[in-house]
């Protein structure tokens, strides 16, 4: 019986510490949840709806219904009409849309004149997992207006091979390689990973040891003791991002288009975010485990919600917010848009503004949470 | 400094929730002067001493350490002050040099690797420089701790507890050297719970459940305690300290080897108190009280101020 006894005594005792610990308890419910969320409704491999913009140098009534129908698919929501290539490509670039479907100036005369006509599709391949089924979508819609609208001389149309030729271009990353989408998200990823949990355990450290006090009781500033901890991480991460670099250069074959020194400024400015994030939350965590939870917490929807694992456009749209939170989503799209795109400055600095927001919102809580007493 | 207070101040209160840790304490130590700061467990010796040195705001009551005041120079205190934590608050991952030339660097201390060097030679740890800090054993954690504390040369030491669980021997060692700061005209606050540190120290302040109970040398708060006391002696003698203890008017009695050392604020309670155990082979004497009756007493009477308040 001594061997239940004491057994039974060691479940209560760790039961009643697990009670006291409300953030590991919280935790235990909040993750499950999360995950059942986000894998449940936030997450959708076939992703529709993808923002897609028109390119039309034919006006009909046939290119409208087909646009329509295009529309009706469910895999695009057509979201501008461009009025210039350049435009297209600008949008593309830029990431607003996801395709830009051309329709060649005469389509509807060629059709008539029973000359094979074409329909152009560009794609932004750099996540191949959001082209495949949209393009087969794409001729349905096209068979399926051809064979509504096309009546009398042309009906002849209906049975047999389609007069449309439907031509997929697939932009930055012709072959659809997955491993070029994979590899610069796993930079944001591994970034995250590693600056926000080893930051998070940083000042929750110095209070479990019981050396916060004595530091306190020093004439060191906040900023100087946020700055300290949070440098030679930056270090760090440095180390890791030349590593993934040379990686995927030399394993993985990942172009690199973009300028170097973009990249390095957006990854500083993404290393630092996340460090802020993690010392946020080392003021808030009571204990090195509850640092290590809150930092799981936030690593999970970075990894599901970015755009990293699961197309960002597929989600539903409380899920892209979320997304547009997170600060891996960000410099995702940078990383992105200079390894595969070629993007510039004037390309990315809508997100480099985003990321400079956060890390100014982020180090003011920190900054505001650090306490130089211990009231 | 000359002439000005090291530490003064007024009326300082801490509240927590519901609970007043420190109720209207005022202390005014003068320069060079070592004061004990004693008290029962969670009196708040501590709450006073980071209420001193800046590492609390007071929810009342103001003052000056080292003539900055406490709630709003804070940092020109921090510059000045060393606090010595209850707990270790040294790195333990860190070796001994590599923890003093970091606090040094915080202190802004000029020739660093001399003055390091310097400290660690004082301390005697000059062979040992390079070896973990975690490794030592608690005595000399301490006098690293405390070697850390003066290496910005302070005026004031606030010392919370400095040898709780140290050995006798490392105890005297630490004590020599808070007399030799002393000497140096460093004035010092250092809280026990030991008596014989107690009567080391220029002059005491007890504080119980918050409040200020005496001040003074420890002769003058043996005298004002008014306390009498007597000692008995003979076989069986320590053996009556169970039944002398809750008698009307004893404050304390207990054994101290075989003898019996019985005190109370009453002389006649006293008397009738051990009148029956007046009996062959026990020798009753009169005695001076000790530090230590006079504390259990003004704990005593804190106690009950807390229970009619």
């Amino acid at each position: 019986m001594g061997f239940l006894s004491r057994l039974w005594a060691m479940i209560v005792k760790e039961a009643q510490q697990l009670r006291r610990d409300r953030l590991t308890f919280g935790m235990m419910f909040g993750i499950p949840i999360m995950q059942l969320l986000l894998f449940g409704f936030a997450i959708n491999a076939d992703p529709k709806g993808l923002p897609t913009a028109i390119l039309s140098s034919d006006h009909t009534s046939l290119t409208r219904s087909l646009t329509s129908a295009i529309a009706s698919t469910g895999y695009f929501s057509i979201v501008k009409v461009a009025a210039s290539e350049r435009e297209a490509d600008e949008l593309l670039q830029r990431g607003d849309v996801q395709f830009v479907i051309t329709i060649p100036g005469g389509f509807t005369r060629k059709l008539v004149r029973h000359e094979p006509a074409q329909l152009a599709v560009e794609a932004d391949a750099t996540d191949p997992a959001t082209t495949g089924p949209a393009i087969g979508a794409v001729a349905q819609a096209v068979a399926q207006t051809l064979s509504q609208e096309l009546s009398g001389p042309l009906s002849s149309y209906r049975a047999g091979a389609s007069p449309v030729d439907v031509v997929l271009h697939r932009r930055y990353n012709p072959e659809g390689v997955t491993r070029f989408n994979i590899v610069p998200g796993l930079l944001g990823i591994i970034l995250t990973m590693t600056m926000v949990m080893m930051t998070a355990l940083a000042v929750t450290r110095e209070r479990e040891r019981g050396t916060m006090e004595n530091l306190l009781a020093m004439p060191v500033r906040p900023i100087e003791v946020m700055a300290g901890k949070i440098a030679p991480y930056i270090l760090i991460g440095g180390v890791q991002v030349a590593v993934v670099l040379v990686a995927a250069r030399l394993l993985f074959a990942v172009p690199f288009e973009g300028s170097f020194v973009l990249f390095g400024g957006a990854t500083l400015l993404f290393i630092t975010v996340n460090l802020a994030i993690g010392f946020t939350f080392s003021t808030i965590a009571q204990n090195q485990l509850q640092a290590m939870q809150m930092s799981f917490f936030f690593l999970m929807p970075s990894i599901l919600l970015s755009g990293f694992a699961f197309p960002f456009r597929g989600m539903p749209g409380w899920a892209q917010v979320i997304g547009e939170v997170l600060p891996a989503t960000h410099f995702l799209r940078i990383v992105r848009g200079l390894m595969l795109k070629a993007a510039d400055l004037s390309q990315v600095s809508g997100e480099i503004a985003v990321l400079s927001l956060m890390l100014m919102i982020v180090s003011a809580v920190a900054i505001s949470r650090y306490k130089v007493t211990l009231d | 400094m000359s002439g000005a207070l090291a530490v003064d101040v007024h009326g300082l209160v801490k509240i927590y929730g519901t609970r007043t840790v420190v109720d209207h304490v005022d202390l005014a130590i003068a320069p060079g002067r070592i004061c004990g700061f004693l008290g029962p467990n969670g009196s708040g010796k501590t709450t006073t001493l980071r209420m001193i040195c800046g590492l609390l705001t007071p929810d009342g009551g103001s003052g000056t350490c080292l003539g900055h005041d406490i709630i709003t120079a804070r940092n020109a205190i921090k510059a000045q002050a060393g606090y010595m934590t209850q707990r270790f608050g040294l790195y333990e991952d860190l070796t001994i040099r590599e923890n003093l030339e970091f606090v040094a660097r915080l202190y802004l201390i000029p020739r660093l690797k001399e003055r390091v060097d310097q400290s660690l030679e004082r301390l005697g740890l000059a062979s040992r420089q390079h070896q973990l800090t975690g490794s030592l054993s608690g005595g000399w954690k301490q006098r690293l701790a405390l070697a850390a504390c003066v290496l910005h040369e302070p005026k004031l030491l606030l010392l919370d507890e400095p040898t709780a669980g140290v050995d006798p021997k490392a105890r005297r060692a630490f004590w020599d050297e808070i007399h030799a700061l002393a000497a140096q005209g460093i004035t010092v606050l250092v809280s026990t719970h030991y008596m014989d540190e107690a009567e080391r120290c220029h002059e005491i302040a007890y504080i119980a459940y918050g409040k200020l109970m005496a001040r003074g040398t420890a002769d003058d708060i043996v005298a004002q305690s008014g306390l009498k006391a007597v000692v008995a002696t003979g076989p069986g003698a320590d053996r009556l300290a169970p039944e002398l203890r809750d008698r009307p008017g004893i404050t304390a009695a207990a054994a101290f080897g075989t003898t019996l050392h019985v005190c109370s604020p009453d002389g006649e309670a006293l008397d009738r108190a051990i009148a029956p155990f007046r009996r062959d082979g026990l020798l009753w004497e009169p005695a001076v009280p000790t530090l230590e009756d006079v504390f259990i007493h003004l704990m005593g009477q804190a106690q009950d101020n807390a229970l009619a308040a």
